[in-house]
């Protein structure tokens, strides 16, 4: 039943990207795009991975979404005639891409116990947390204990982020000279 | 958008909801999935709703750019400072353990604040960000 689920939820994906490619009205663009987010999200429901899940639902389809629709009113509703597609760009593109899948052969099977992520720090996390951090939220315990460095790093990437933003575009209110 | 009395009744019926909701994402994270990142982007999806229905001139009267940059820029504050009081307080930078008499509950409340941080920094980096495109139009033009 879950399989069934991910190979329909993969299959609509393929399609967003591909109507993506090739719908010359921009809005449809990036509307598709966050409906692609949201079928990501719901991936990521099916994974267990609830916390992941959520934040791609609240960024991916939420406010990356308004934010194109935002750059949207600035910019004209349909894309120009572009040029052909060059033979070139295809064929980097597929290269890469069986690259990818070819490396996916390599990776451990979906699940499997014995995967060297499950061999590092994952099962002293389990174990331990309870009594060393506390939250019943494995997730939290990591992200805001374990790991609070890259938390912190993390904060002041979004930090900066809206700083950079704020300098490039806000117009400030200039001083008389 | 004057003219459009049930998405305007609807917006103002919904905001609280939201806003609510992020509070619970924000201080629930501990227990279910969630937590300040999640929050954060949260209630700011509540004022994006509101600029977007209401006007972006109105939602900066809401929240004005002032109150934005104190909010992002503290929220980094509070993350590193929990760091910092962990050293004032014997133990190694962010070791909230240090922050109480019993590990554990320095563990909660080192956690409590540094998520509480996130959210804080999150909140404000997404409205700014959307405020700062937003009023890029042409047609909305107000200084920020």
């Amino acid at each position: 039943m879950i399989e069934l689920l991910d190979i329909v939820i993969l299959g609509m994906m393929v399609v967003a990207a591909l109507a993506v490619l090739w719908l010359r009205d921009l809005f449809a663009v990036a509307m598709l795009s966050g409906a692609y987010s949201l079928m990501g999200a719901t991936l990521y429901v099916l994974l267990d991975a609830v916390d992941v899940a959520f934040t791609e639902a609240a960024v991916g389809a939420g406010i990356a979404t308004v934010l194109m629709l935002g750059t949207l009113t600035l910019v004209p509703r349909q894309e120009k005639p572009g040029k052909k597609p060059s033979l070139a760009g295809l064929f980097t593109v597929a290269a890469t891409g069986s690259l990818l899948i070819w490396a996916t052969l390599d990776m451990p099977e979906y699940g499997d116990p014995d995967a060297p992520i499950h061999h590092h720090v994952a099962p002293r996390y389990m174990k331990d947390s309870a009594a060393e951090v506390g939250p019943p939220n494995v997730v939290t315990s990591v992200l805001a204990s374990y790991r609070g460095y890259d938390t912190l790093g993390e904060t002041t990437v979004i930090f900066t982020a809206a700083i950079g933003v704020m300098a490039l575009l806000a117009r400030g209110r200039r001083r008389k000279p | 958008m004057k003219e459009k009395p049930i998405l305007r009744v609807g917006t103002k019926f919904l905001i609280p909801f939201i806003l609510m909701f992020a509070l619970y994402v924000q201080f629930h994270g501990d227990f279910g999935p969630g937590g300040g990142f999640q929050a954060g982007v949260i209630f700011a999806s509540a004022f994006v709703l509101y600029a977007i229905v209401f006007g972006i001139a109105n939602a900066r009267r809401a929240l004005p750019a002032g109150i934005r940059r104190l909010l992002l820029s503290l929220g980094v504050l509070i993350y590193a400072g929990t760091g910092v009081l962990a050293l004032v307080e014997g133990g190694r930078f962010l070791d909230y353990s240090a922050l109480a008499a019993q590990p554990v509950l320095g563990q909660h409340l080192g956690i409590f604040l540094v998520e509480f941080g996130v959210g804080m920094t999150v909140f404000a980096a997404m409205t700014t960000i959307f405020f700062v495109f937003a009023s890029r139009d042409p047609s909305a033009r107000e200084q920020d």
